[in-house]
């Protein structure tokens, strides 16, 4: 994907394009935030204990929670380490990106 | 149906008739009935609706933006103080576009502790979006509510219905309940162009650049402007199935009148008996009556007032440093018509002080001697 | 157009009565217009409750300063504060008590009338004996006095708007009518 892409904003060249009321018009398909991340979070499952706190805590709702367990969509999250930060076992580590 | 009920009830019964989905509410004097009916009604069945209790007026406006972006019929009602911490929130559902219906009951804002009527409180709030109805009667209390669900779904604005504490609030009068079914043929089902789902996410109200911001105000305004035409018209609608006309303004004997009072609320109606009261004395007075207040009226109020040669505006509220603020709002409308009447502003009913048929006798003496509007303000009442 | 004042004690039903008024009469095709005073109502404190009736819509909303008549539901009130305060000439005053009129030395320009309420709401068992609820009987004579509507009316008024105890409610106000 190219840079060009992932920053597409989306301008109305009229108002008579625009929706009525102020609202998000799919920005988030092009605006992948993964592409922000310089460290990223690593579970280590066997300590995991399904708590779901890192699900709630992230701020850009990119973990999943499939069959329990929690799931880091790297399209989207950004590497902040919020989620290492409340995991009550410790058990998110924040390594770095290879790029 | 004719049934003797309070102006808090009427508002209720506009609510249920309207079928109301979700009604979130906090209690405050003079407007508590309005809640206590509805949840009531919500207890037993009659009313259909989610009824949500809330810690403030500000999460009642909240919850009622959440249900209304959802696609929910939303009605909630307050006052005075409780209308001011509603603030913030009033931005929101009117930026949003979010057509929620709400009654205020007109009440003094403090301090003085006051629960009496005036208009400050409701006036504080012209700015925010909302449309404004201003209702003198109980059956105008409720017929408005009906068709200003209407208006605002149709142009995803909200209004506010207003209504007089104690002279209307709690008044009992003779209001004709409409049948449900002919409610239901008036207004149907609301069926918001969005809504928030799963299945079209999308976020509301977020971050807005100076690229777009510009653009959802000027579209607010536009659709404004398209208010009086629309009461207009279902105005119209209303009165072929109710037989009861509701626009603008209401006109008491305006044409070819040597003065015009123009007023709102209970004072609009008191002035029509002042009106007999003047023409049985040979002077020929008239009533403009503003219903609807924001938008303003321009296009009736310069019709009907460039007929006349004076108008004594009644105002039950202030601008602090200014003037009376229908009298403003009048003075703006005429400004650089070709003819424009003598304009003379009056402050009166402050804090719920009564506004008497002897009040506009004395309105009317003033205005009818004067060539000129001498005093910026002319206080009606207060003990010099 | 008449207008009538009621003066009562809070906790009696004195805005009740005007309501239950203005519903019986609004049945005879009346235009009504029925308020408390418009402030805060505690118990035992003076209360005041106002009812227009005309045959035409009722554009006054301003406060009743010059009533037609005065009822005045708790007698101890006429020594308390001045029932007669605006009152028209020749406007009648309904007090409820086991006293004559003469007893009150009303001023002579009042047609005063006098009818023992509480006996009929205590006899009824309405409220309590310290505190009997003396309203339906009051509209009972009210409506006699002053020849306001059809005894009919007022007992289905009755019965749409008291929930508590209606029957005995109604009988209160036919035994008042009766002996108004
Ligand atoms: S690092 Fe931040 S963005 Fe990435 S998953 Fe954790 S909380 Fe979410
Ligand atoms: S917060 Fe930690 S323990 Fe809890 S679900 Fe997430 S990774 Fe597992």
């Amino acid at each position: 994907m190219s840079k060009k892409k992932e920053a597409r904003k989306i301008t109305f060249e009229s108002e008579k394009e625009m929706p009525v009321a102020p609202m998000s018009l799919g920005s988030m398909l092009y605006n992948k935030t993964g592409a922000w991340r310089n460290i990223k979070p690593v579970i280590d499952l066997s300590r995991c204990i399904k708590c779901g706190i890192c699900w709630k805590f992230c701020p850009d709702a990119s973990i999943d929670i499939v069959d329990d367990w929690p799931q880091i969509n790297y399209v989207y999250c950004k590497g902040c380490g919020l989620c290492a930060e409340e995991c009550p076992q410790k058990c998110i580590a924040m390594v770095e990106e290879e790029k | 149906m004719k049934k003797v009920i309070m102006g808090n009830h009427a508002l209720s019964y506009g609510a249920m008739l309207s079928r109301a989905q979700v009604i979130a509410a906090y209690p405050i004097t003079p407007q508590t009935q309005v809640v206590e009916l509805l949840s009531e009604m919500c207890a037993d069945g009659t009313l259909n609706a989610k009824f949500i209790k809330v810690e403030s007026e500000h999460s009642a406006m909240a919850a009622c933006l959440g249900a209304s972006l959802a696609g929910a019929r939303t009605f909630t009602a307050t006052s005075a103080q409780g209308l001011a911490l509603m603030h913030e929130m009033l931005h929101w559902a009117a930026g949003g576009r979010m057509p929620v219906v709400m009654g205020n009951i007109n009440r003094a804002m403090a301090p003085g502790w006051s629960i009496w009527a005036d208009q400050n409180d409701s006036l504080s709030e012209r700015d925010t979006g909302w449309i404004q109805f201003y209702c003198s009667s109980n059956q105008e209390v409720l017929d408005t509510v009906i068709q200003a669900f209407k208006v605002s779904e149709k142009l995803m604005i909200p209004s506010m219905i207003v209504l007089d504490a104690f002279a209307l609030s709690h008044t009992y009068e003779v209001v004709e309940i409409p049948e449900q079914d002919k409610v239901d043929r008036f207004l149907p089902p609301f069926n918001p162009p969005w809504r928030l789902t799963p299945d079209d996410p999308h976020a509301f109200g977020g971050l807005t650049s100076p690229d777009h911001y510009m653009e959802f105000r000027y579209k607010l305004q536009k659709d404004m402007e398209k208010v009086p035409a629309l009461v207009e018209e279902t105005g119209k609608e209303y009165e072929k199935l109710f037989g009861r006309y509701l626009g603008q303004v209401e006109e008491y004997f305006c044409d070819e009148a040597e003065l015009v009072f123009v007023t709102s609320g209970t004072a609009g109606y008191t002035a029509r008996v002042a009106v007999d009261e003047l023409r049985a004395k040979g002077i020929k007075a008239g009533n403009l009556r503003i219903k609807l207040f924001r938008p303003f009226p321009f296009e009736k109020v310069r019709d009907i007032l460039s007929r006349v040669p004076k108008v004594a505006v009644l105002d039950r509220n202030i601008s602090y440093g200014h003037h009376g603020i229908f009298y403003q709002e009048v003075k703006s409308a005429m400004y650089g018509q070709p003819s424009s009447p003598l304009i003379f502003g009056f402050i009166a009913g402050l804090g719920g002080r009564d506004i008497t048929r002897d009040s506009y006798q004395e309105i009317a003496e003033y205005a009818l001697n004067k060539n000129r509007a001498e005093e910026e303000i002319v206080w009606i009442g207060v003990k010099k | 157009m008449i207008e009538i004042r009621f003066h009562g004690r809070g906790g009696q039903g004195t805005v009740v009565a005007s309501k239950i008024l203005a519903d019986a009469l609004a049945k005879e095709g009346n235009y009504v217009q029925a308020y408390p005073e418009f402030g805060v109502e505690r118990r035992g404190a003076p209360v005041f409750a106002f009812i227009r009736i005309d045959n035409k819509p009722i554009y006054d909303k301003s406060k009743i300063y010059n009533p037609d008549h005065v009822v005045v539901v708790d007698s101890t009130l006429v020594e308390a504060i001045d029932v007669t305060e605006g009152l028209k000439e020749g406007g009648c005053i309904i007090i409820n008590s086991n006293n004559p009129p003469e007893h009150f030395r009303l001023p002579s320009k009042f047609k005063v009338f006098t009818v023992d309420a509480t006996e009929i709401a205590v006899k009824h068992r309405l409220g309590t004996l310290a505190a009997p609820i003396v309203n339906t009987a009051i509209t009972g004579a009210v409506i006699k006095i002053l020849n306001l509507t059809r005894l009919e009316s007022l007992v289905e008024a009755i019965r749409e708007g008291i929930s508590i105890k209606p029957e005995d409610n109604v009988k209160a106000a036919i035994e008042a009518y009766e002996r108004a």
